[in-house]
C-alpha cells in the first residue's frame, strides 16, 4: 500500500476520451492492497476499459462482496454507485439492482473465497437466471485477508507459503459458468492488461450474464515457487486460444486483418468483438467445445485464457420475465397498480 | 533500443533538467531542499561552489534554467528557481566562517586576469584555492565589470556586488583597480605564467543613420548610457524618450529612464513582440512600469531641428516567416514619425580587442574574434586564455561563470605540464538511495499544488521615483518555502533493477503520469509510439531496461516524471528505488 496520495495533474498532459475524461477520471481511492497485489492491476484494467468504452461514470453500479478483491471497487470508478454486499451475496444485491434498474451497467467483482465459496450457491443462481451483468472474480487461489488459507479454487498438489499440500479438488468457476448457463465467459490475467482490458469492453458491452476468471497473484501470500497462482506459474502455463478486440458500433470497422484469422462476433448492443485466432482452430460460439478444451488443457497443466466462449444471441433476466422497456423504479403508482376495476376483471377471468 | 546509458549516471543527470541546463551545472534541487529545510548558509554554499555569485545571479540571471524545468511541463510555470538563490544569499547570515581559504603556502605561480567580471572573478576564485597568485586587473573604479556598469541598480543593489567580490578578494586575490591595460603585448613581458582575458564585449553597436551626427548630443549608446548612470554621471533624461532594441539592455534602459522621470519612454524594435531578445518576464516588467513597446518598426532617419533631436522617422515591416521558418522583415513603404527628446540605442553589443596587437602571435578568426578551443578557452598563444563574453561571444553572466570554471581548469592543468584536453578531470556523480522504510524517503516526495509564489515588489509609485531603489523585496521564508516544495526533485532518480521485478505492473498502475510501460523491445521512435501515455518530447530520454523474465522491456520515458517515488512505494520488490544523483562538475584541483 502507499500512504501517499496519488498527485493530482497539474497540467491538461493526458489523452482524453470522447467524454472529454482521462483515464484518472475514472479511479478511485488510494489502494490498501499490498503492493504488488494483482487486484489492483485488475482495477487499472477495469479503469481502462471504462475509459475506452466512453462510459458515463454515474451510469454504472459496482457490486462485491466481502475480501481483498471485494475492497477494490474502492479503488476505481470514484463516481458510480457502489454496493458492499454482506460475504458472498453480492450476486443477490446484483440481481435485484438489474431488476429495478435495467438501464444501468452492472459489474460485480468477487473473490475466489467470496464466489466459489461462501457465495457459490449466489454465483450459480446468478449466472442461470441471466443478470445482465459482467462478473469478474479476482481468483488468487488463497483468503489473503486470513493471511493466506487455501481457497476452494487452489489446485490440488499446489504448496502454500509454508509448505503444506493441498489436498482437495478446484473448483473451476469458469467450467461452472459454462455449464450454468453464462453467455459469454472469460479467463485472464492480471499481468496481462492487453488481454484483460478488451474483455473487460467486451463483457461490459455484453448483455446477459458475461463472466470473467481474472488470475490475480496474491503477492504475499502465493506468489512462491509451488503456487500454482503466482506471477511465474501463469505466465509459464498461460494458453491463451484467441485475442479480442472491441469495436463500437459507431467505429467503421477496419478490414485489414488476412481472412480467416479473425473471427467477427456482433453483440445485441451493436458492438462488435475481433477474434483473432491463436494458433489453434478455437471456436468461441461451440459451448461444448469450450468445455471440453478447457478440461482437455486442464488435465495437461495448462491456464486456458481467452474468450472461451460467447452467445451471439444471448438473452437476460429481463427478457425471461418479459418486463417492460422502462426500468421498473421508473414506473409510478398509476403504472404499477392499475386500480381495482382491472382487478375485478382479472379476477372475473379466472372464475 | 540502445541500452547504452540506461541505469548509468550518464542517463540520471540529463534528467535533472534545471541543472543540465544550466551552464554551470548547480545542483538546483540540492540547494531548494536545503532552503525548505531552513539551512540557508549551506543552500547559499553549494551555490557559491557553482556559481560564484548567488546574490548577484539570483536577481539578474538569464535562468536558462527556469525554462527547462520539468515543473513547467506538468503544471503552468517552472519553479522560481533563480529568486530562490537571492533567498539563500538575503537569509544565509555570516557564512565567513564557512568560506574556504586559499591554499597555503601557494604554488609560487603567478596569473593575471585582465577585467574584474564574472568570468576573470570566476578564475580567480577556483585558482586561488588551488595555491596560485592571482592578480585581477580593471580600468574602473570598482570591481564586477559588467554586472557593475551595466545592470541597474534597481535590479542589482552595488552592496551584493562588493559582498560577493569581496569573497573573491579575501582569498588573497589582489584586485587592481584604475588600471587599464592597452597592450597585452607589453603585459605579457610582466612575467606571468598565465594570462587569462575577461574583457566582455564593452562597445555598443551604434545606429548609422541620418541625423545620427547631427543629433549626436540627445542620442547615446544604450550600456554606455547605463554605465554613466551607474556611476553617478547621469541625473536627468529627456521627458520623452525611444530606446532602439528589443533585448534586455533596451529593457534597462527604458526601465531607467523611466525612474530619471521620463514620462513617454517607447521601446521600438524591428521583430515582433515574440521575437524579441529580452527574456519574458523582463518585458512584463516594462510594460507593468507604463512602458509602450512598439513592433514591427524599422528605424530609418533621426529628425532634429539644428542638431536638436525631435524624431525618428521608422518604417513598418511585416514579419513574414519561409518555409523553413527563416525570419524576413519586409518593408511596406509606411513610414512614421514618432517625436521625441531622446534615443537611447540598445541594438546589440561587440567585442573590442584593439588593446592586442595582431603581431604577437595571438590569432584571430574572421569576425576578429581569438581563435580558440572552445572546451579549454585556450589561445593559440598557449598560456593566454579567454573567457565570459570576451571568449565567444556576449551571452550572459552565468555562462561567463562556466566558462571560468573551465579556464580555470586549463590553466591549472597547463601550468602543471599536463594536457589540457585528454587530462580534463571528469564530473564527479554518485547515486545513493533515499530508502528509509517502508513508505519514508530522505526527501519529501508529496507533490505540491501550490502555484509559483509572486516575488514582493516595493510599490510602484515609490520605486519609479528611485533609479537607485532596488524594486524586488526577495521571498520571504514562508514563501520560500512554499517555492521550494514545489520543485519535483529530479535529481532523485528512478533506478530500475529488472532482475528483481516479477512484473505484477503495480509500478504502472500508480504513476500518476503514466510513464511506465512493459513493452516488446524495439527503436526508440517505434517505442514512443506505444507507450502507455504519448512520448512525443525527443529531448527527454527514454530509460529503457531489459532482462525481464519475459523477455519484454521497461520503458519509462522521463519527460513527465513527477520523482513522487510511488512507483518504488508500489514495488512489492524493491526493482524501483529512488537514488539521489549528486552530480558536482569538475573545477580546477579536481
Amino acid at each position: 500500500m502507499t500512504y501517499l496520495a496519488k498527485p493530482r495533474l497539474l497540467a491538461d498532459v493526458q489523452p482524453k476520451n470522447a467524454l472529454g475524461f482521462t483515464r484518472r477520471d475514472y479511479e478511485g481511492a488510494i489502494s490498501t492492497l499490498c503492493a504488488g497485489c494483482g487486484h489492483d492491476s485488475t482495477s487499472a484494467a477495469i479503469v481502462q476499459a471504462c475509459f475506452e468504452l466512453d462510459i458515463e461514470p454515474h451510469r454504472v453500479a459496482k457490486l462485491s462482496g466481502i475480501g481483498c478483491s471485494s475492497k477494490t471497487p474502492d479503488y476505481f470508478l470514484g463516481a458510480s454507485h457502489g454496493f458492499n454486499s454482506v460475504h458472498g451475496r453480492m450476486p443477490s444485491v446484483a440481481t435485484g439492482a438489474a431488476l429495478a434498474n435495467r438501464d444501468l451497467t452492472y459489474l460485480g467483482v468477487s473473490g475466489d473465497g467470496d464466489s466459489a465459496s461462501i457465495g457459490i450457491g449466489q454465483f450459480a443462481h446468478a449466472m442461470r437466471r441471466g443478470v445482465n451483468m459482467a462478473y469478474i472474480v479476482e481468483n488468487n487461489g488463497v483468503y489473503g485477508l486470513t493471511k493466506g488459507q487455501f481457497s476452494a479454487t487452489a489446485d490440488k498438489g499446489s504448496k502454500s507459503k509454508k509448505g503444506v499440500l493441498n489436498a482437495d479438488s478446484p473448483i473451476d468457476l469458469v467450467a461452472l459458468a459454462l455449464q450454468l448457463g453464462a453467455t459469454y465467459v472469460a479467463r485472464s490475467f492480471s499481468g496481462d492488461k492487453d488481454q484483460l482490458v478488451p474483455l473487460i469492453k467486451g463483457a461490459l458491452r455484453h448483455k446477459g450474464p458475461a463472466f470473467i476468471d481474472v488470475l490475480s497473484p496474491c503477492v504475499t501470500f502465493n506468489n512462491h515457487a509451488g503456487s500454482t497462482k503466482s506471477y511465474d506459474y501463469v505466465r509459464e502455463h498461460n494458453e491463451a486460444v484467441n485475442r479480442i478486440e472491441v469495436i463500437m458500433a459507431r467505429n467503421a470497422i477496419e478490414a485489414s486483418y488476412a481472412p480467416g484469422s479473425l473471427r467477427r462476433v456482433v453483440q445485441h448492443d451493436g458492438s462488435v468483438l475481433m477474434l483473432r485466432k491463436l494458433g489453434l482452430d478455437y471456436d468461441p460460439t461451440d459451448r461444448i467445445g469450450a468445455m471440453n478444451h478447457l478440461h482437455e488443457r486442464n488435465a495437461l497443466g495448462e491456464i486456458v485464457t481467452g474468450l472461451l466462449y460467447v452467445d451471439e444471441s444471448a438473452e437476460d433476466l429481463h427478457r425471461h420475465l418479459n418486463t417492460v422497456e422502462t426500468p421498473l423504479n421508473q414506473l409510478d403508482d398509476a403504472e404499477l397498480c392499475p386500480g381495482n376495476d382491472l382487478l375485478q376483471a382479472l379476477n372475473a377471468s379466472l372464475r | 533500443m540502445s541500452r547504452a546509458n540506461a541505469g548509468q549516471p550518464g542517463h540520471f543527470h540529463e534528467v535533472i533538467d534545471c541543472q543540465l541546463a544550466c551552464p554551470a551545472h548547480t545542483p538546483v534541487p540540492e540547494y531548494l531542499r536545503l532552503i525548505a529545510a531552513g539551512r540557508y548558509a549551506d543552500s547559499y554554499m553549494i551555490n557559491w561552489y557553482s556559481n560564484v555569485f548567488p546574490g548577484i545571479l539570483g536577481r539578474v540571471c538569464d535562468r536558462p534554467c527556469e525554462p527547462a524545468c520539468r515543473r513547467g511541463r506538468v503544471d503552468e510555470e517552472p519553479v522560481a528557481i533563480c529568486r530562490m538563490k537571492r533567498v539563500a544569499a538575503d537569509l544565509k547570515g555570516d557564512i565567513r566562517a564557512q568560506l574556504p581559504t586559499a591554499s597555503t603556502p601557494g604554488n609560487g605561480k603567478k596569473i593575471a586576469c585582465i577585467g574584474a567580471g564574472p568570468a576573470s572573478l570566476t578564475v580567480a576564485r577556483d585558482l586561488a584555492l588551488e595555491g596560485y597568485q592571482v592578480t585581477v586587473f580593471d580600468g574602473g573604479k570598482q570591481a564586477g565589470g559588467m554586472m557593475r556598469s551595466q545592470i541597474p541598480k534597481f535590479r542589482l543593489p552595488d552592496s551584493v556586488i562588493d559582498e560577493e567580490c569581496g569573497y573573491v578578494a579575501d582569498l588573497g586575490v589582489e584586485i587592481v583597480l584604475d588600471r587599464w591595460i592597452d597592450s597585452l603585448g607589453a603585459f605579457r613581458a610582466e612575467g606571468w605564467d598565465a594570462v587569462f582575458v575577461g574583457t566582455g564585449a564593452p562597445r555598443g553597436r551604434d545606429a548609422d543613420l541620418p541625423g545620427r551626427h547631427e543629433a549626436a548630443e540627445n542620442i547615446h549608446v544604450g550600456i554606455d548610457w547605463l554605465s554613466n548612470l551607474a556611476f553617478g554621471h547621469i541625473d536627468s533624461v529627456g521627458k520623452r524618450v525611444i530606446v532602439l532594441g528589443g533585448g534586455n539592455t533596451a529593457m534597462d534602459c527604458c526601465r531607467s529612464a523611466r525612474r530619471l522621470g521620463a514620462e513617454d519612454v517607447r521601446v521600438i524594435v524591428r521583430s515582433g513582440f515574440d521575437e524579441m531578445k529580452a527574456s519574458p518576464w523582463e518585458k512584463e516588467e516594462a510594460l507593468h512600469e507604463g512602458i509602450v513597446i512598439q513592433n514591427c518598426m524599422v528605424p530609418m532617419e533621426f529628425v532634429h531641428d539644428k542638431g536638436k533631436l525631435t524624431g525618428v522617422v521608422f518604417e513598418h515591416v511585416e514579419v513574414q516567416f519561409d518555409a523553413k521558418g527563416k525570419r524576413a522583415l519586409v518593408p511596406t513603404g509606411r513610414m512614421e514619425t514618432v517625436g521625441c527628446d531622446q534615443v537611447l540605442i540598445a541594438i546589440g553589443q561587440e567585442n573590442s580587442f584593439t588593446w592586442i596587437e595582431r603581431d604577437i602571435g595571438l590569432e584571430f578568426d574572421k569576425w576578429g574574434m581569438p581563435a580558440l578551443n572552445e572546451k579549454t578557452l585556450q589561445s593559440s598563444i598557449p598560456n593566454i586564455f579567454f573567457g565570459g563574453d570576451a571568449a565567444l561571444g556576449p551571452k550572459n553572466i552565468i555562462t561567463a561563470v562556466a566558462q571560468g570554471h573551465e579556464a580555470a581548469i586549463s590553466i591549472d592543468l597547463f601550468l602543471q605540464g599536463k594536457d589540457v584536453v585528454a587530462d580534463r578531470p571528469g564530473d564527479m556523480v554518485t547515486l545513493a538511495s533515499q530508502k528509509m522504510g517502508i513508505h519514508e524517503w530522505a526527501y519529501d516526495n508529496a507533490i505540491s499544488e501550490e502555484d509559483r509564489q509572486k516575488v514582493p515588489m516595493r510599490d510602484l509609485e515609490i520605486a519609479l521615483k528611485d533609479v537607485r531603489l532596488e524594486l524586488e523585496l526577495g521571498f520571504d521564508v514562508k514563501k520560500a518555502c512554499a517555492e521550494a516544495e514545489r520543485c519535483l526533485n529530479c535529481d532523485m532518480a528512478t533506478v530500475f533493477t529488472p532482475q528483481t521485478c516479477i512484473e505484477c505492473d503495480s509500478c504502472v498502475d500508480i504513476c500518476p503520469t503514466e510513464c511506465i510501460t512493459f513493452t516488446d523491445d524495439g527503436e526508440e521512435d517505434d517505442l514512443r509510439g506505444r507507450l502507455k501515455a504519448p512520448a512525443p518530447n525527443h529531448d527527454q530520454p527514454l530509460y529503457v531496461a531489459d532482462g525481464l523474465k519475459t523477455g519484454r522491456v521497461m520503458v519509462k520515458d522521463e519527460n513527465l516524471c513527477l520523482h513522487c517515488g510511488l512507483c518504488s512505494e508500489r514495488c512489492p520488490t524493491n526493482a524501483w528505488d529512488m537514488q539521489k544523483v549528486d552530480w558536482l562538475v569538475a573545477h580546477a584541483g579536481a
